[in-house]
This record gives structure tokens, C-alpha cells and sequence, in this order.
């Protein structure tokens, strides 16, 4: 599975929303529907499924949380923090 | 003051998820307790409890809002839209001010509260569910029955334990009463069939130990009761004004007509033995009412089958009433069939009333075998009795010491 498979998986799981409707631009809030609360729990979920790729410290820190506002961006976030294309 | 009237019910019970079942199978007398399914209950001390089978959640709530609630404010989501559907109100065609709804519980989402402290336990507080607060707390039921209707007038909870239900009832009553809004959801909702709270009300030795025979463990005012069973549901009744419900041609169920309430101020969970301010609320709801207690054809008692509350029940009702109106009282309770629903009891039991006055029925007080010569009142034993009904009450009593009385009448 890749990364972003995976990504889509989490976010079709928890906003209860079509596969076809999660692309990488799509706005969480906007796009999908999400709330404050779905995105908390949207980012925990995020947290376990990659602890093992974000190492010691796997929180997402306030200030990221905040910039992660498509399916891309967390895409690209993880990426950042090392999570491998093929998982 | 205006005049307040019951235009639409809705039931999630332990006999049956729509109030034509429910009814049908209350005046027949039908049993709604069996053993525990919803968790391997073999090693606890209690192991019946009166269960809602057959729900249909998909029928009534959004697969996305069934993953943020708790089961009880599922229950209380479909027990609306069901009052609603009976009443043929239209939201869209009201003023949203001018309706409310409060739907409360007497424990909320227990079995969330339970669930997500095993998972603090396990994997650390930061991995507490973004949902588990508004899962857990009594008030969310009302937050989205009125998301779900559009409902922007008096909306909480009250709770006052096992008298949870009637209060709501009642406060949704003087709500209109006093022109605050035309039309109120009001009720209560619980899903307290979990291993704490069964575990927790079993430590009080309040709940029956007759593990081997459900069928006939809840005997309410029998000798040999020992003790409530936990039940779980959920029940709305639609109140509105009463001009405002002949201006739309609603069907009109039972006027609520009075209501009173008082506390024992005595002890956590013992009544006071001399029943007086269980006795107080009935007689305030009567005065509430215009109505004298030779005009009460029944009362839907509280009877929970624990030995104190079935005999100072009775106290109190002597008390109220007078010996003599006392003895010629109809009284049954809906528990020895429903278990008991703790914050739904009273919002189901008002719904008992509201039927019994439209049918001219009296549900049962199954499993009365053996007369209590503490308990010494005619309680309908085991078999339901047509009677026509003008005027009955429900009593809810409740840990703590609250005590509700709702006057019932017929339109």
C-alpha cells in the first residue's frame, strides 16, 4: 500500500465519506465535511497508523495540525517527517 | 396559563421499538426481561436486565453522527423522530423559537464513560476520543434531537436520577404553560445496560439476584420482590399548547394537567419511611390539576420491586390520598414488564398514562403472587383491566430523594 492509500483509507474511515470524493486537494472542512472534532480524532488516527514511521516523538504538534487543511498537505506533511512512498 | 396537551409519542423499550408494540405488549402482560446479551455478564452478581432488542439505529440516525454518539442519545434520537412522525408536526412551518425539547438522562453515556477509561488505562490520555465528552454528558441528547428538528427554543437537561423522565416532562410542561414555547420535545433516554453501571447498582444491593428466572424476577408490591431490574430505552412525548394543536387538527392524546414535586431531604438513596414528601408531590400535582383524589381512576405507581420503595410507596399514596381513596385506586406498574429505565422511566410511564387514558386500558403489575401485607392496595395483578380513565397520575421517585408526580386528563 502506499502512503497515499493509506492517507485516503484513514480519511474515508473517519469523515464516513465516499473514496471517490478524497482526492489530494480536497478541503477536509470544506470538501469533506469535517469538524473541529472530526479533525482531532482524524489527526490521532493519522498519529497511530504511522507511529512507527514518526519515530519517538509521533505527536503532530498544534501549529502542523494547523496547516494540514487537504489530503495532500498531510500527505506531503508525512513525507516530511520521513514516512516512505511504499509502506 | 396556558393548557398543555400530548400530541405525539415516540418508544424505544425493552418491549419494542415503536409505541404500537410497546402497548400491545404492555397490556398483555409481556415480559421484557431476560438475561444479559449486550456483555458476558457470567461473573457478576447480577445477569438479567430488561434489554431494547431489535433496534434499528440505521432507520433513524446518519452513520457519521452514530460514530459521535453514545447509545442513549440514539435511542432518544429515534424516540423523537418518532413523536415527531405521530404528532404530523411540521418544524419547517413553526416558529423555531417557539420550539423546544428536553430529552434528559439519568446516567448519559455510561458505557462511552466506561469504555474510554479502559483506553486511558491502556494507551495513555492522549488517546481519549475528540467524542468522548460529548458522548458522555446528560445534556447532548437535547443538543441534537434539536440539531436534528431545528428546534431553537428552551432546550437542557434535568436529572434527578430515576425521576429523571417525569421532571423533563414536567418542565417541558411549564414551559409552555408559562408561554415560553408551543411545542416541546420532552422525555428521557438511557442506556445503562453496561458492566459498570450494572456492576455499580448491584454493589448497592439495589438491583433482583433472580439470575435463574428473569421471567419472573420484577415482582413491583409482591412479597417476595427483591429488588429492580435494569432496564434501557428511551421515550418523547410531543407537548404543545393546547389552542396550537386544535389550530393544526393534531390528534390529541391526554391533557397533562398538573404537576408536582418535592425531596425527601432524608437520605442518599433510602426514602423516608413515613412517605410524607412522596405523599407532598401527589398532593401538589392534584391541587395543580383542580382535581380531588376521588377523581384519580390510576395511578402508574413507581413500584421498582425493591422491598423499601413498593412499601413506602404505598405509605405515601395512603398519605395523599386517604385511606379510602387509596383503597379504591386502580395502581399498576409498568416496571414488572420494562424493567426499569431510570431517566426514560417517567417519559415512558407518562406515555403508559397518555395510552391508558386514549384505550381504556390498565397495564398489569405482572408476577404479583403473593399479597405484602405492607403493600396492601389494588395494584392490577397480572392481568390488564379495561376501565374507562378521566384522570390518572404517574409517580417517579427518585435517588436522592426527588420525587415527581405528573397529572394526566383526559381531552
Amino acid at each position: 500500500m502506499t502512503l497515499e492509500e493509506k492517507v485516503k483509507e484513514i480519511v474515508v474511515d473517519g469523515l464516513h465519506c465516499n473514496a471517490d470524493e478524497v482526492k489530494m486537494e480536497a478541503d477536509l472542512v470544506n470538501d469533506l465535511g469535517a469538524d473541529s472534532l472530526d479533525q482531532a480524532e482524524l489527526m490521532m488516527n493519522i498519529e497511530d497508523a504511522f507511529k512507527d514511521h514518526l519515530g519517538a516523538d509521533s505527536n503532530i504538534s498544534e501549529t502542523d495540525v494547523e496547516k494540514l487543511k487537504t489530503v495532500g498537505s498531510i500527505v506531503e506533511y508525512l513525507r516530511g517527517r520521513g514516512v516512505p512512498d511504499n509502506l | 396559563m396556558k393548557r398543555v396537551v400530548i400530541t405525539g409519542m415516540g418508544v424505544v423499550s425493552p418491549l419494542g421499538c415503536n409505541l404500537e408494540m410497546f402497548w400491545s405488549n404492555l397490556i398483555a402482560g409481556t415480559n421484557g426481561i431476560h438475561t444479559i446479551t449486550r456483555f458476558d455478564a457470567s461473573s457478576f452478581p447480577v445477569k438479567i436486565a430488561a434489554e431494547v432488542k431489535d433496534f434499528d439505529v440505521n432507520a433513524f440516525v446518519d452513520p457519521k453522527v452514530q460514530r459521535r454518539t453514545d447509545r442513549y442519545t440514539q435511542y432518544a434520537l429515534a424516540a423523537s423522530a418518532m413523536a415527531v412522525r405521530d404528532s404530523g408536526i411540521d418544524f419547517s412551518k413553526e416558529d423555531p423559537f417557539r420550539c423546544g425539547c428536553i430529552v434528559s438522562s439519568g446516567v448519559g453515556g455510561i458505557s462511552t464513560t466506561e469504555s474510554e477509561v479502559l483506553r486511558m488505562k491502556e494507551r495513555g490520555p492522549g488517546r481519549i476520543s475528540p467524542f468522548c465528552i460529548p458522548e458522555i454528558i446528560v445534556n447532548i441528547a437535547s443538543g441534537m434531537v434539536a440539531i436534528e428538528h431545528g428546534l431553537k427554543g428552551p432546550n437542557y437537561a434535568v436529572v434527578s436520577a430515576c425521576a429523571t423522565g417525569l421532571h423533563s416532562v414536567g418542565c417541558a410542561m411549564k414551559a409552555i404553560r408559562y408561554g415560553e414555547a408551543d411545542v416541546m420535545l420532552a422525555g428521557g433516554s438511557e442506556a445503562s445496560v453496561s458492566q459498570i453501571s450494572i456492576a455499580g447498582f448491584a454493589a448497592m444491593h439495589a438491583l433482583s439476584t433472580t439470575n435463574d428466572d428473569p421471567e419472573h424476577a420484577c415482582r413491583p408490591f409482591d412479597k417476595n420482590r427483591n429488588g429492580f431490574i435494569m432496564g434501557e430505552g428511551s421515550a418523547v412525548l410531543v407537548l404543545e399548547e393546547y389552542e396550537h394543536a386544535v389550530a393544526r387538527g393534531a390528534n390529541i392524546y391526554a391533557e397533562i394537567s398538573g404537576f408536582g414535586e418535592s425531596c425527601d431531604a432524608f437520605h442518599m438513596t433510602a426514602p423516608a419511611e413515613d412517605g410524607s414528601s412522596g405523599a407532598y408531590a401527589m398532593v401538589m400535582a392534584m391541587k395543580d390539576a383542580g382535581v380531588s383524589p376521588d377523581q384519580i381512576d390510576y395511578l402508574n405507581a413507581h413500584g421498582t420491586s425493591t422491598p423499601l420503595n413498593d412499601r413506602i410507596e404505598t405509605v405515601a399514596v395512603k398519605r395523599a390520598m386517604g385511606e379510602d381513596a387509596a383503597r379504591a385506586l386502580t395502581i399498576s406498574s409498568s416496571k414488572s414488564m420494562t424493567g426499569h429505565m431510570l431517566g426514560a422511566a417517567g417519559a415512558i410511564e407518562s406515555v403508559v398514562c397518555a395510552m391508558a387514558i386514549k384505550n381504556g386500558v390498565v397495564p398489569p403489575t405482572i408476577n404479583y403472587a403473593e399479597p405484602d401485607p405492607d403493600c396492601d392496595l389494588d395494584y392490577t395483578p397480572n392481568t390488564a383491566r379495561e376501565k374507562k380513565i378521566d384522570v390518572c397520575l404517574n409517580n417517579s421517585l427518585g435517588f436522592g430523594g426527588h420525587n415527581a408526580c405528573a397529572v394526566f386528563r383526559k381531552v
